[in-house]
């Protein structure tokens, strides 16, 4: 338990170097992208000098870039993300409507893809060299090889707009006025194809870990000493190769969370689906930087926890690991 | 000869994709009470007061809500029909217009229409706040209110009415004094959830997902509206809004949400139209823009090659696939008032391109390039992009080396209308039904660095300048429109800016919808008399 709690303590003071370096890196990023928001503002309207102005002066774009910074690490400090210039309301609000829908559609896609491609892979692991080994490590590859717009687009053109079976995009009905259980079924069937278009991409990427950790473990003496026991070929796939080959599966895992942030950006326009990624995308175009930064802010604190928490769980599964980090 | 008989061919069944979808507009039959119209919006305005933005994207969804004094009509007196207001009158000096407005009219809240509304609407917003207002509304010094249904404008200058009548459409959204009066009008929750008189009430709106309008019991209009509810489902991607048409998931997408390129195969699905109709007041112009810094560009000469070299036939039949009109100059042609064919014109002449730029002193180096200089296509539309690449080529003909610069909107707005950086650059600039809202300004000398959409390419020509000034002061209609005929005239003769083509929008729709296109400005109007048929 100590050792756990080493490894918080020493994770969360490298977590603020890290954070005020995403802020700010990402705060120079946008001031260096020509245009403002008053300059995106007026794409739509125009307006005259007197009106553009006015909206520089109102949402504080007339201060200097290092006062702006300076202002936004002081109200962070007071933990307020600030407000959106685009959304004119709380920055902090804004992300709380949307993060659940992201987190939803991250955790059902990494189930898919963690859960589906190990089985996968261990399915293939079996018998390295097989028939099925090498078709299901080609045709993962080739979904891999495949941009996730295009998955999107080809899984609504035959699930949503042919078959009809699924809904074409959304989160849920709109306007239902649905609750409870039938809310709930009602967006599981709205996530069935974007969490696949997410997962599958990713699919690959733990099948082939899971093969290639399988085919590491068999050549080991402990797969040799079960053979010999006389132990069946169920029980050492499962019990003795598998099992070992999971461990970098699970360091996968924490990487991966950061990936897949990005792949929701994409998805979640196909889809629709009004998440975190979507509104990213809304503030880079609307050069709303204190929401873009909020909304980083938020990635990054997310992909921080995911990782701490993989570590953890990987101390608990491997001692050999927290052991040298702890004691240093 | 065979191309041009092909392209005669192409335009031919453009025109017939959009007549054939006419019977269903023109032919009204009882409408039917009832449902839930649901349709794709490809962006979420957050300001949703069209007294503060009047802008389409706004109009789109708020004009269901708030209503103008006026709307566009087909065959109204004028080009307008009533909305707020039922007459309109310019007194002989131009120093002021008086209205009649409407009696026995609510706000959503229950609380009565106004004179006072007016008043504060007018005075509060459109003349201090509003992107066009400010400019229209700019000696419009009070409001009198003699009666609760009567509301006078008077004006601290002479101002036309023709001008003041061809803004109403556009520039005159009332919104409740008793709403506004408290506080900043910029900060007003109703800007988020507006209040108005119009047929439908402002329900509710889901970030990402969609706005909901329901229908308001207490409408003036009689019978009206006949839709329960109004959805605009937010479809971000622009691939999306076909697919959920095809998949009856919506029944209607507006401002050319479906892309062009797929009208044709949408238009073969069983149940759905195509229709060209109902954005007669829209009118996009597709212009590049010259920076007249650069020595060669200030040339006359150099600008009337750069026009010949553009075959704006073709540009009509592949960058729009035929639902656009060649232009002649800044008034589009289906304007009813003020166009005129009788201007300068360039027709497609290469030899003649070339002839002129050698003419101008700028013969062809031996790599047989004249001169070289940065293209800035602005990314607001496909087209527009589109029309960026055919640029290029078309300048690459005539030994004009151009490279293009892409950006994304906000970056291109700096660089064209505040950092100047750019020697041509491609725009759509909107006509708004009369050329002193948001025309003249594309051509007129003086205007600060920053102002969007606007004369920033340091042309000056007095003749033209006096010109406009001449024409914003003119009270008689008459008098008034032959001055920007002959505006027309000086700008395509000396070509500040070099207008290509016109087009709108296109609606694609389920059969079942029903009197859709039936007003210039129809996706941007009220939909009271919108129905479904079950």
């Amino acid at each position: 338990m100590t050792r756990a709690l080493t490894l918080i303590r020493r994770r969360l003071v490298g977590s603020i170097f890290v954070l005020l370096i995403v802020i700010i890196g990402t705060f120079l990023l946008l001031e260096a992208a020509p245009g403002d928001a008053v300059d995106a503002y007026i794409v739509s309207t125009g307006g005259d000098a007197g009106m553009i102005e006015l909206l520089r002066h109102r949402w504080g774009l007339d201060q200097s870039e290092l006062t702006r910074l300076a202002n936004y690490l002081w109200a962070l400090l007071h933990l307020d993300l600030g407000q959106s210039v685009t959304f004119s309301r709380p920055i902090r609000e804004v992300i709380i409507e949307r993060l659940p829908t992201t987190l939803l559609l991250m955790v059902s896609a990494t189930a898919l893809s963690f859960g589906l491609g190990s089985a996968l892979g261990i399915y293939a692991g079996a018998r390295p060299g097989s028939f099925r080994d090498r078709f299901l490590s080609i045709g993962s590859l080739a979904l891999y090889a495949v941009p996730g717009f295009w998955l999107g687009l080809v899984l609504i053109v035959v699930f949503a707009v042919d078959l009809r079976w699924l809904p074409i995009g959304g989160i849920e009905s709109l306007a239902s006025d649905k609750t409870g259980f039938a809310r709930a079924a009602d967006i599981a069937v709205h996530l069935v194809l974007p969490v696949s278009a997410l997962g599958f991409i990713y699919l690959a990427l733990y099948l082939r870990m899971m093969r290639a950790g399988m085919a590491e473990a068999w050549r080991q003496d402990f797969v040799l000493a079960a053979r010999a026991r006389g132990l069946s070929r169920r029980r050492i796939v499962l019990a003795h190769v598998a099992r070992n080959a999971l461990l970098p599966l699970v360091t996968m895992l924490g990487l991966q969370s950061a990936q897949m942030l990005g792949g929701s950006v994409v998805i979640e326009s196909v889809f629709a689906v009004p998440g975190l990624g979507r509104l990213a995308q809304e503030a880079v175009a609307s050069r709303d930087t204190p929401l873009l930064l909020g909304i980083i802010l938020t990635s990054a604190v997310l992909v921080i926890a995911i990782n701490l928490a993989v570590d953890i769980a990987y101390a608990f599964l491997d001692p050999r690991v927290g052991a040298s980090e702890a004691g240093a | 000869m065979s191309d041009i008989s092909r392209r005669t061919l192409l335009s031919g069944s453009a025109l017939l994709l959009a007549s054939t979808a006419m019977p269903a507009i023109g032919w009204t039959q009882t409408p039917k009470k009832g449902g839930r119209l649901v349709l794709a919006a490809d962006s979420e305005p957050r300001n949703l007061n069209p007294a503060i933005v009047a802008s389409n994207g706004v109009f789109f969804i708020s004009s269901k809500i708030v209503e103008t004094l006026a709307e566009a009509s087909f065959d109204g007196k004028d080009g307008l029909e009533p909305r707020l207001a039922l007459s309109w009158e310019g007194a002989a000096d131009g120093l002021s217009v008086t209205f009649k407005l409407r009696e026995g009219v609510k706000w959503h809240d229950g609380k009565p229409f106004t004179s006072a509304d007016v008043a504060f609407s007018a005075l509060q917003i459109w003349k201090p706040l509003q992107n066009l207002g400010r400019t229209v509304f700019k000696d419009l010094a009070s409001v009198d209110t003699p009666d609760d249904f009567t509301a006078v404008f008077k004006f601290a200058k002479p101002t036309p009415f023709q001008l003041i009548r061809n803004a109403l459409p556009a520039l005159s959204s009332v919104v409740p004094k008793h709403v506004y009066e408290v506080g900043k009008i910029e900060e007003n929750p109703a800007n988020n959830a507006p209040i108005g008189t119009g047929p439908f009430k402002f329900g509710e709106y889901k970030a990402g997902q969609y706005y909901k309008l329901t229908r308001n019991a207490d409408y003036w209009g009689k019978d009206e509206p006949y839709l329960d509810e109004i959805i605009y489902q937010v479809l971000p991607d622009r691939t999306s809004a076909a697919a959920a048409l095809e998949a009856e998931e919506i029944q209607l997408a507006a401002f050319s949400a479906v892309p062009l390129a797929d009208l044709d195969r949408i238009s073969k699905v069983p149940g759905l139209k195509v229709i060209s109709k109902g954005y007669e007041g829209l009118t996009y112009q597709l212009v590049v823009e010259i920076n007249h810094r650069r020595k060669e560009l200030a040339d006359v000469k150099v600008r009337q090659a750069i026009a010949h070299a553009i075959d704006k036939d073709f540009v009509v039949k592949t960058v729009f696939l035929g639902y656009a009109a060649t232009a002649t100059g800044p008034v589009p042609k289906n304007d009813p008032q003020f166009y005129t064919a009788d201007v300068p014109t360039y027709p497609f002449d290469v030899a003649k391109a070339n002839a002129l730029l050698d003419e101008a002193g700028y013969g062809k180096a031996d790599d047989g390039k004249r001169f070289a200089l940065k293209l800035l296509p602005a990314p607001y539309f496909n087209e527009t992009k589109q029309f960026g690449d055919y640029l290029r080529q078309a300048l690459a003909a005539i030994g004009i080396d151009a490279e293009i610069v892409n950006n994304d909107a906000p970056a291109h707005i700096k660089a064209v209308y505040t950092d100047h950086a750019f020697d041509l650059a491609v725009g759509p600039p909107v006509f708004r039904g009369d050329p002193a809202i948001s025309t003249t300004i594309l051509v007129q000398s003086g205007i600060p660095d920053g102002v969007p959409f606007s004369n920033q390419g340091g042309y000056k020509n007095d003749a033209l300048d006096a010109l406009i000034a001449k024409a914003s002061e003119t009270l008689d209609t008459a008098a008034r429109t032959d001055l920007y005929k002959e505006f027309q005239k000086e700008v395509a003769a000396d070509l500040p800016l070099i207008n290509v083509a016109e087009w709108s929008f296109i609606s694609v729709a389920r059969d079942t919808v029903g009197n859709i296109a039936n007003n210039p400005r129809w996706a941007v109007s009220n939909w009271a008399d919108t129905y479904l048929e079950s």
